[in-house]
C-alpha cells in the first residue's frame, strides 16, 4: 500500500486490452478497412477512363470521308459501327447512344457531304457535349484554309497536377472510415461493457472513470490511424493519391483524423447513452452518419447539389473533415491554413461532449 | 482466532430504492481472518449489503468502516484493500485469459505473472481460452483468481457455487478455504445452507433487509435442538450427495 496508485498504467493497461480485442473484432476491420477500401478501388478504376459519348453510324452511311475520319481522332466519341437501324431505334430511346450521324455525298458539289444527326431526349448531357463536339468538327472542316473573318483563336494548356477521381474520393472515404468508426465504435463498446457488466468489475478496481474513457479512446484512435495510413499508403501506391508534402501531408492529415475521430466518437457516446438495447444501436448510428455519408462531400461536391440542399451540407461536421483533408492533401495547406474547418469541427466537439455528458450512462 | 479484531464493521445500513426499502438497518462485524456468511432468499438484500461495502452502491444510511477506511471517505483506498467476485460480471470481449489477467493486474496497478494467478486457481490448461469459452465452474475461479491478483485483505463472493455440479463446488470450497488459510478474510454469500455449514466460521441470516440470526453453525444448530427441534427422519451419516461424490470421484472437471 505504500506505493501511490499509478492512474496512467491503468489508462495504458485498458487501452492496450481495448485495441487487442478491436483488432479481433471483424466489425470494427471491415468497416474501418474494407468499406472504404472498397469504394477506393472501384473509384481508382473508374477514374481512369473520363467521360465518353457513343455516337451510332447509321447502316449505310458514306464511311471515308472528312467528317468520320474526324470524329475518329476524337478521344470522347466512341463510333459505334454495324447496328441495324431497328437497334440503333431502341437503343437511341434507351439513351445508351447519344445519337446516330448518316453521311453521305451530296448531289451537288457545295457542300461536298451532308451529315444528319439524330440526338436522343434519353440523354441530354451526353446529347449536349455530342452536339458541341459535332459544331466544333463541322466548324473546322468548314473554314480550314480559310482566313477568320471576326478572331483567330489561339488555343493553349495550362500544365498543372493532374486532379484524379482518387484526389476527391480517397479524402471522403477516410472520413467516411473515421465516422464509422467514431461512432459505430463507440457506441457498441461502451453500449456492451455496460450490459455484460464489464465496467461494473471495473468499478470494483480503484481505476477512474476517466482513465476508462482514456484508455477506450487511445486504443480506438490507435486503431483509426491505422486504418488511414493503410487507405493512404494504398491510394498514393496504387492510385497515384497526390500527397503534396510527401510525409508532412500524411502527418497532417493524420493529425485531421484525429480532430475528426474525437468529435465522431462523442456522438457515438451519446448513442451509447441514448439506446434502450443493442438492436437500436445501428438504426441510431446510421442516422447520424447516412446523411453525413451521403451530404457531406463523400462521392460528389457538394457544390454540384441543388441549393436548398447545400446549406444543411455545410452544417456537418463531416463537410469540414473532408474539405480540409483535400485542401491538405492536393493543394498542400498547412493546419493553419485549414484553421476555419478544424475550427468547426472544435464546435461541433464542444456541443456534441456537452450532450454526451448528459445522456452517457455507467451502469 | 483473535474474535475482537473487526475488519469490517457495518452500523445501521439502510437502503432505499424509492419507495422500497432493501435493507433495513443491518448491523454487523466481520472478524479478521474468518470466512463470514451471509445467507438468505434471493431478494433479502444480500447482494445490495455487499455491493455498499464494496463501495459499487451508495447507501441511503448507516456507518461502514472496512479496515479502517470509511466507504464514504475512502472509497478508493478501500477498493485497493478488496478483492470483489460479483454475482453476475462480464469479462472484456475477445481477449483471453492471460490478456485478462494483465488487464486487471493494470487496474489494481500491481505486477503479477499471469500464469501464476491462473496455476492458483488451476486454470493454466485455459490460459489462451476466451473467458466465454469456459464452464460454470471456470468462470468462477476465473472470477476469483482476479479477486486475488491485488493480494486483498478481504475478498467478497457473492454467490459463486450457484448452478455448479457437486464436484466444482467442492472445488471451490477447498480454493476458498485455502484463500483463508493463507490470510484472506472472506465474505461470502449463498442459500445453500449445507455451504454454510461446511464453509463459514460464522453466519448471519438475512431476511427481508434484517438479520434474524448471527452466530457460528454449530450455536444455531445447538440451539435450535436445545428449544426441542428433532427432524422428523433419523439422518443417516451419509447423504445423497457423499454417495454421488463417492461413485463419480473429486477431481477437477472440465464440465
Amino acid at each position: 500500500m505504500n506505493k501511490p496508485y499509478n492512474h496512467t498504467k491503468a489508462t495504458l493497461a485498458l487501452a492496450k486490452a481495448s485495441f487487442r480485442s478491436i483488432m479481433r473484432s471483424p466489425s470494427a476491420v471491415v468497416f474501418t478497412l474494407a468499406f472504404p477500401l472498397i469504394f477506393i478501388l472501384v473509384f481508382g478504376f473508374l477514374g481512369s477512363s473520363g467521360v465518353t459519348v457513343d455516337l451510332a453510324i447509321a447502316p449505310g452511311s458514306d464511311m471515308h470521308n472528312p467528317v468520320i475520319s474526324a470524329l475518329e481522332q476524337i478521344a470522347v466519341i466512341k463510333l459505334v459501327e454495324h447496328k441495324s437501324t431497328a437497334q440503333i431505334q431502341e437503343e437511341l430511346e434507351k439513351g445508351t447512344i447519344a445519337g446516330v450521324i448518316d453521311v453521305h455525298q451530296n448531289t451537288v458539289p457545295q457542300p461536298a457531304y451532308l451529315a444528319d444527326i439524330k440526338y436522343t431526349s434519353a440523354s441530354v448531357d451526353k446529347g449536349n457535349i455530342l452536339k458541341s463536339i459535332l459544331n466544333n468538327v463541322m466548324f473546322s472542316l468548314n473554314t480550314n484554309n480559310l482566313k477568320p473573318a471576326v478572331a483567330e483563336m489561339k488555343e493553349s494548356t495550362v500544365h498543372g497536377r493532374i486532379y484524379r477521381t482518387i484526389d476527391f474520393i480517397l479524402p471522403g472515404q477516410l472520413g467516411f472510415s473515421l465516422l464509422s468508426t467514431g461512432v459505430f465504435g463507440t457506441a457498441f463498446v461502451f453500449f456492451s461493457l455496460r450490459q455484460t457488466l464489464v465496467i461494473k468489475r471495473f468499478f470494483a478496481t480503484p481505476v477512474r472513470r476517466s482513465s476508462i474513457i482514456l484508455g477506450e479512446g487511445l486504443a480506438r484512435i490507435g486503431f483509426a490511424l491505422l486504418g488511414a495510413v493503410f487507405i493512404i499508403v494504398i491510394g498514393h501506391f496504387l492510385f497515384h493519391f497526390t500527397l503534396i508534402h510527401g510525409f508532412v501531408t500524411v502527418l497532417n492529415m493524420l493529425v485531421l483524423s484525429i480532430i475528426g475521430l474525437i468529435v465522431f466518437m462523442g456522438f457515438g457516446f451519446v448513442v451509447s447513452g441514448i439506446a434502450k438495447s443493442e438492436s437500436t444501436i445501428p438504426p441510431i448510428s446510421n442516422i447520424i452518419t447516412l446523411p453525413q455519408f451521403l451530404l457531406s462531400g463523400t462521392f460528389f461536391s457538394i457544390d454540384h447539389f441543388p441549393t436548398w440542399l447545400q446549406p444543411i451540407s455545410r452544417a456537418l461536421p463531416l463537410t469540414y473533415l473532408n474539405d480540409a483533408m483535400r485542401q491538405v492533401a492536393f493543394e498542400g495547406a498547412g493546419l493553419w491554413d485549414v484553421r476555419q474547418p478544424i475550427l468547426i469541427m472544435v464546435i461541433w466537439g464542444i456541443g456534441i461532449y456537452a450532450l454526451a455528458v448528459k445522456v452517457f450512462k455507467w451502469e | 482466532m483473535d474474535r475482537t479484531n473487526a475488519i469490517i464493521s457495518v452500523r445501521n445500513l439502510v437502503k432505499n430504492y424509492g419507495d422500497f426499502t432493501a435493507v433495513k438497518g443491518l448491523s454487523f462485524d466481520v472478524y479478521e481472518n474468518e470466512i463470514f456468511g451471509l445467507l438468505g432468499p434471493n431478494g433479502a438484500g444480500k447482494t445490495t449489503t455487499l455491493e455498499i461495502i464494496e463501495t459499487l452502491r451508495n447507501k441511503t444510511s448507516g456507518e461502514i468502516i472496512v479496515d479502517g477506511f470509511s466507504v464514504d471517505k475512502d472509497a478508493s483506498e478501500i477498493k485497493r484493500i478488496i478483492g470483489v467476485q460479483l454475482q453476475a460480471a462480464g469479462y472484456y470481449p475477445n481477449l483471453n485469459l492471460v490478456e485478462l489477467m494483465e488487464l486487471f493486474a493494470g487496474l489494481y496497478g500491481v505486477s503479477i505473472k499471469p500464469m501464476e494467478m491462473l496455476e492458483k486457481v488451476n486454470l493454466q490448461d485455459k490460459a489462451k481460452a476466451k473467458y466465454k469459452a469456459l464452464s460454470g465452474g471456470q468462470k468462477q475461479r476465473f472470477s476469483i483468481a482476479t479477486t486475488l491478483l491485488n493480494s486483498p485483505k478481504i475478498i467478497f463472493l457473492d454467490e459463486p457455487t450457484t448452478g455448479l455440479d457437486p464436484q466444482a463446488r467442492r472445488n471451490l470450497w477447498d480454493l476458498i478455504t485455502d484463500i483463508r488459510n493463507n490470510g484472506t478474510t472472506v465474505l461470502i454469500t449463498t442459500h445453500y445452507m449445507d455451504e454454510a455449514e461446511q464453509l463459514c466460521d460464522r453466519v448471519a441470516f438475512v431476511e427481508h433487509g434484517e438479520i434474524i440470526a448471527l452466530d457460528t453453525p454449530d450455536n444455531l444448530i445447538d440451539q435450535l435442538l436445545n428449544s426441542g427441534f428433532e427432524r422428523k427422519k433419523e439422518v443417516k451419516k451419509a447423504n445423497l450427495e457423499d454417495v454421488f461424490i463417492n461413485m463419480t470421484g473429486r477431481e477437477w472437471r472440465q464440465g
